[in-house]
């Protein structure tokens, strides 16, 4: 070969090897705003909630007072009730506006879509529970959100809801009497708002596992929205 | 769908999506500590804002069956509270002032004069826990037209044997419900619940409904808002 045909190929060579990044756009704008001002939101009502908890930890009744739990203080935000309510009912207008951004994002964009658990995803759920925590195959990849992601998104957001409702009924269980009436009386909807925030930290605790599960690139999506795809060419 | 990228270009375009994410710093402002107590006290603020526009004047607390109000042994007395503030029961008087006809000083068998209500209201604390109690009083509206109070002044402020003090928004204070409490289980009031009179408010938190009354002011300046309330708690607290 001449001296510039082996140039060329050389360089071509050079230009293959490099690998072709590719990426895709996941999140928009409005859905990473509100899943981060919602993230920093619910750990202030989560942690405010178990300060307010704290000054009765109990769901029965005053005299005799039997509590069900210890909760530490250091794991809990406000230092004492007086300052966990500010917080509480500082935060929980962020936490509302935010979910109804989000709510009213996905509905009018349409973009719900890809994320809403239907009837028609109920089967694919257990082979994804089996492929996650039992070793089994992974299913094949049909759409953006698998079932078993779709069942969470769409459960978590119905907890939220439900966390409002419940706060409601208790912040109002004067002017929203039928609401807290609802709830089963007071002291009920104090524990459906006890239990639910525990069904959302169990939520975030398996979402924060499958974030570090599925790499630095995904995790990134949330932030800027793309996901970058390395492919080496061969 | 996957796009090809430049990695330079991508770059740029990741910088540019995570600086859209600004708005979300301003979060940073409930980490500062100069800051912290200012943005808080806006929320609180806006909480009572909204806690004081969905109040509404004519809408009753629930009220219950005697088989559900629960045993007096089990209603309870706060800790917080000087339960002995030592009130000479024999020579109390409610001392009234500010923007009334008829200032001056009353004796309980003036407010026991006024019609009695009796009220079986759920007493919610602020710390989670509630009871459902038997209250008896004057209704405070009543109270207000004795005294002759001006109908346009803001607030009810009054002050109590012990250290406490509260005050109370004026369309609460005319509730039906609010009452000028000297009644507990249809038997004046127990030394440690307040005697002789105390505020029996439903449709607010505990905190509100101030013990061992001895001061009582209406006014539209209320520079103390409440013993709990001045020390960062919700001055409306409506329920």
């Amino acid at each position: 070969m001449s001296a510039s045909a082996v140039e060329i190929v050389r360089d071509l060579g050079k230009e293959e090897a490099a690998p072709m990044a590719t990426a895709v756009y996941e999140h928009p704008l409005a859905v990473r705003v509100c899943h981060w001002l919602n993230a920093v939101s619910l750990f202030v009502m989560a942690g405010s909630g178990l300060q307010i908890f704290r000054a009765f930890p109990s769901f029965g009744a005053k005299i005799p007072q039997k509590n069900l739990m210890d909760w530490p203080k250091s794991l809990a935000i406000g230092g004492w009730l007086g300052g966990a309510l500010q917080w509480h009912l500082t935060f929980m207008w962020i936490y509302i506006a935010t979910g109804l951004i989000y709510l009213g994002y996905q509905i009018l964009s349409g973009n719900y879509r890809q994320v809403l658990f239907v009837k028609r995803d109920l089967p694919g759920v257990w082979p994804m529970v089996r492929h996650y925590f039992f070793f089994g195959p992974k299913p094949p990849q049909a759409e953006a959100y698998n079932p078993l992601q779709k069942h969470a998104y769409t459960t978590v957001i119905g907890l939220g809801v439900l966390s409002v409702v419940t706060g409601l009924a208790i912040w109002k269980p004067v002017q929203l009497s039928w609401l807290t009436w609802l709830m089963g009386g007071y002291g009920m909807a104090r524990l459906w708002h006890f239990v639910v925030m525990w069904a959302m930290i169990g939520f975030v605790f398996g979402h924060l596992v499958m974030v570090a599960l599925h790499g630095w690139n995904n995790f990134v999506s949330m932030l800027t929205g793309w996901k970058k795809e390395t492919i080496k060419a061969k | 769908m996957s796009r090809r990228v430049d990695p330079a270009g991508f770059r740029r375009t990741s910088r540019r999506e995570l600086l859209k994410l600004l708005p979300v710093a301003a979060l940073g402002a409930f980490a500062i500590p100069s800051l912290q107590e200012k943005v808080l006290g806006w929320g609180l603020a806006f909480s009572d804002r909204v806690s004081g526009g969905v109040f509404r004047p004519e809408h009753l607390a629930p009220v219950f069956a005697d088989s559900e109000v629960a045993p007096f042994e089990k209603f309870p007395i706060n800790g917080y509270d000087v339960d002995d503030p030592g009130v000479d029961l024999d020579n109390w008087t409610l001392t009234v002032s500010g923007d009334v006809k008829k200032p001056g000083e009353y004796k309980l068998s003036q407010i026991q004069a006024l019609p009695r209500m009796r009220q079986n209201t759920r007493h919610v604390c602020v710390e989670g826990w509630n009871v459902i109690g038997r209250f008896g009083g004057a209704r405070l509206s009543d109270f207000l037209d004795l005294i002759g109070a001006d109908p346009t002044a803001r607030f009810v402020a009054v002050n109590c044997a012990d250290d406490y003090y509260e005050s109370l928004d004026m369309a609460t204070a005319r509730h039906p419900q609010t009452l000028l409490c000297y009644e507990m289980y249809d038997r004046p009031l127990s030394r440690e619940h307040g005697a002789p009179l105390r505020l029996n408010i439903p449709t607010k938190v505990g905190y509100k409904q101030a013990k061992y009354i001895t001061d009582f002011k209406v006014t539209s300046l209320v520079e103390k808002v409440g013993y709990w309330e001045d020390q960062g708690y919700s001055s409306f607290y409506g329920l």
